[in-house]
């Protein structure tokens, strides 16, 4: 597995996320947002979190149009795997490779907790190490998480079974009170058409380690590099 | 020529920022405030004198990148 991680003015989450595929065994490069083209050989392309341009008119909405973003889009064009996280979900959506946006949090705050997601299914390239309807204990950390897209385009994508992960209870279940960002039928990850682009809130990189609370953001990385 | 752009959020789209806003004003005791939605303005200085082709030029910016028309519309204004 060799990744490519697309660095930003104001991306701050690359190092972690390269940590957490090294970590799964995958070889990373780093890629300058100026860069038209991915390293040869590119498996998976890795839009990173944090605040590219500094969230300025809208969260990703600068770096969804950076030269680099053609090259991703081409990548994912050719059926190559792409990972958005967080800021990298906004980028995913304001590129046009996902559907939908990501607005501002229903309680207006910045939410930094503990998350627990269900896994909507484990047949696809990024979640083969979980089951299905698992419960995984992974961390948010933003400001406009909520989810949204019109009723048509919530409907396809339901239909089509491309939601990855939703926000839950420890017992599974889609609660209000887990859902804190508001975003619509909770969902916290989505993936395109073909199921080889994903884009998620939270942050599975940041629990691939025992020594800061928790592993099981590991499975999504084990999967992509298996 | 100048051009304004306005940017707002479209019908029926949540606006935390807006409501935010309503409630502050409400803590004034102005009355008779019976809604806020927030929005963006973008004030543009335009080389040329066809309008036309101007407004063709400024709905691809909008289109491009200034709105994100999954939640908002867009104005455009000529002076």
């Amino acid at each position: 597995m060799r990744a490519a991680v697309v660095v930003f003015p104001g991306s701050n989450r690359e190092a972690d996320v390269a940590r957490a595929l090294r970590l799964a065994g995958a070889d990373v490069v780093k890629v300058w947002h100026t860069e038209t083209a991915l390293p040869a050989g590119t498996d998976l392309a890795v839009l990173p979190g944090g605040f590219s341009y500094g969230d300025y008119l809208r969260c990703g909405a600068i770096a969804g149009r950076a030269a680099a973003m053609d090259a991703v889009r081409a990548h994912a064009a050719r059926g190559g795997l792409v990972l958005g996280i967080c800021n990298g979900f906004q980028i995913l959506c304001e590129s046009g490779l996902l559907p939908g946006v990501l607005m501002r949090n229903v309680n207006r705050r910045f939410i930094c907790h503990r998350q627990l997601l269900r896994v909507e299914r484990a047949d696809t390239r990024f979640t083969s190490a979980y089951a299905k309807d698992q419960v995984i204990d992974v961390c948010v950390a933003h400001g406009e998480g909520n989810y949204f897209a019109d009723p048509d385009t919530i409907a396809r994508i339901e239909g089509e079974g491309r939601v990855a992960f939703r926000y839950c209870d420890a017992s599974g279940v889609l609660t209000v009170d887990a859902n804190r960002n508001g975003s619509l039928n909770s969902i916290a990850g989505i993936y395109s058409e073909r199921l080889n682009v994903l884009g998620l809130m939270p942050h599975p990189e940041n629990f691939v380690e025992d020594l800061v609370g928790g592993t099981d953001g590991r499975g999504l990385f084990a999967s992509l590099a298996a | 020529m100048k051009a304004r752009i306005t940017v707002t959020l479209k019908n029926g789209v949540l606006d935390p920022q807006g409501k935010a806003i309503e409630a502050a004003l409400g803590s004034f005791g102005l009355g008779g405030i019976g809604g806020v939605r927030q929005g963006k303005v973008f004030d543009i200085e335009l080389h040329g004198s066809d309008k036309d082709a101007a407004e063709a030029t400024l709905r691809q910016a909008c289109d491009k990148l200034l709105a994100n028309t999954v939640v908002e519309d867009y104005a455009i204004e000529i002076a």
